[in-house]
């Protein structure tokens, strides 16, 4: 027993993806121990799409026009609701204060929490939205084009909200201040998520809309858990 | 892990202010290997600043600190290697069991550790009947336990522990004080915020940071001057003097 504070520890090799994959397992596994979350996430998601044909009534054109708009709008509160669940129970209970001083770099740690959070509310709505959309009278092309833009557009949208989650630690009326953060910058996702569905629809090619998510996702893979990093350092000083 | 060569860490005209009150000025002091150094000083005196500080999670104003002699950025990735920082919160996470806490927080350490030996500690530090509860379902003192066991199987040579014996009992502190005297006799360092008077038989120091005078314990090497104070800072607040029993010598500050 009293070996144990002289046994030297085998040190584990300090790789960024490690601290990438470290950081993904660790969230994904309490994101699974709190499911309700993640399943309140989706109803929230599933409700506001549904409320629309109730409250503009069931003109399918009408209906079928205004669909790719309202699942994307969707999508985007839903996720605004669960971006504190990214930092705000780690930064309470001191744990953001450990992965922050972890030999892993932060941004590695940063990138690894934004992928276990898309994992955990973008790709379930992505996987969702094709059931919503036969709601509003779409054809199978146009739910495909439905999945295809979120599973593009969920990742910026994570990857945006982590910073701006991250800079509104420990702010009175965090939660608020974040909304406004965090929205405008969804403006774009929003106009090309919706505008891919809305060009297939209009038997448009699409693709450009997809190619500019997509890039959107490249450019904020690449920046994301830097911003990320240096909000963090910042909000725990 | 503890190096070939004794590490040790020096800091060097720290100054720190806080809203505009100056917490600490040019505050200098070194650990050598086996060395504990104990921070003292009222509510608001800034142990936990100083700690921070070491730990690379707040910035100071100014000054240096050195690890093996060669200076250290805050935060740097060679000092986030070698040190471990327990701070006032338990940092777990309630939907993990005690043992899943464990064996997250030392992988973020970045050692490799084994069920098994994870399971001993658990166990020495009176917890092997609770490593599968959740940790919402443990007491204070239980939580405190865990960061021991961490501090056990981390194998880092610094220990920077803020108000470690919190929510412990007799025994417990009993135990952390003799988790802390084998760390330090196989070779590592501590620096530790407690208002408790400690009983540890390693060389200890004694940080007042109320007026900002180093004492010597007196198993120290009083004969290295590594450690003195460079200036006493008029921090506002009264002057309280610090009486330990095993204190032997107090440097004396300018």
């Amino acid at each position: 027993m009293n070996s144990l504070a002289n046994t030297t520890p085998e040190m584990l090799v300090i790789s960024p993806e490690n601290g990438v994959l470290l950081a993904f397992r660790r969230d994904y596994r309490l994101a699974m121990r709190s499911r309700g979350e993640i399943i309140q996430a989706l109803v929230f998601f599933v409700i506001v799409v549904s409320l629309f044909p109730l409250a503009v009534g069931a003109e399918s054109a009408l209906l079928k026009r205004i669909a790719p708009g309202v699942v994307w709008v969707a999508a985007l509160l839903s996720v605004l609701l669960t971006l504190p669940r990214i930092f705000a129970s780690d930064y309470a209970d001191g744990t953001l204060e450990q992965l922050a001083m972890s030999p892993y770099p932060m941004a590695t740690i940063a990138a690894g929490k934004m992928l276990a959070h898309w994992f955990t509310t973008g790709l379930p709505l992505a996987l969702v939205a094709p059931v919503l959309g036969v709601q509003f009278g779409l054809g199978t092309s146009e739910l495909g084009v439905i999945v295809a833009s979120l599973m593009l557009g969920t990742p910026v949208l994570s990857m945006i909200g982590a910073i701006g989650a991250a800079l509104t630690l420990g702010v009175r009326g965090g939660s608020i201040l974040m909304a406004l953060l965090v929205l405008p910058l969804y403006i774009p996702v929003l106009i090309f998520g919706a505008g891919a569905v809305e060009a297939s629809m209009a038997g448009i090619d699409y693709a450009a809309n997809l190619s500019l998510l997509g890039a959107g996702l490249l450019l904020g893979a690449l920046a994301s858990p830097f911003a990320v990093a240096a909000a963090v350092k910042i909000s725990l000083d | 892990m503890i190096a070939l060569a004794p590490p040790s860490l020096r800091v060097e005209n720290l100054t720190l202010s806080r809203g505009g009150r100056p917490l600490f000025r040019r505050l200098g002091f070194a650990i050598r290997s086996g060395e504990a150094l104990v921070l003292r000083g009222a509510n608001g005196s800034g142990k936990t600043s100083l700690l921070r500080m070491l730990a690379g999670l707040t910035e100071a104003d100014e000054g240096e600190i050195f690890w093996d002699e060669s200076v250290c950025k805050t935060a740097s990735a060679k000092l986030r290697l070698n040190a471990l920082y327990l701070g006032h919160a338990n940092a777990l996470k309630d939907d993990l069991t005690a043992i899943e806490n464990l064996a997250d927080a030392l992988s973020f350490d970045g050692v490799n550790v084994t069920q098994a030996r994870q399971v001993d500690a658990l166990e020495r530090v009176g917890l092997s009947s609770r490593q599968h509860l959740v940790a919402r379902r443990l007491s204070q003192g239980q939580k405190r336990r865990i960061g021991l066991a961490r501090l056990v199987l981390s194998g880092k040579p610094l220990w920077l522990l803020d108000e470690p014996t919190n929510a412990l009992d007799a025994e417990g502190v009993a135990l952390f004080i003799r988790i802390i005297d084998e760390h330090l006799l196989a070779g590592g360092m501590a620096c530790i915020a407690t208002h408790l008077s400690m009983q540890i038989h390693a060389p200890m120091r004694e940080l007042s940071l109320d007026e900002q005078v180093l004492l010597e314990s007196s198993e120290a090497q009083a004969a290295t001057p590594a450690a003195g104070i460079n200036e006493v800072a008029g921090v506002d607040g009264a002057a309280r003097v610090t009486h330990v029993a095993h204190i032997a010598q107090a440097a004396e500050a300018t």
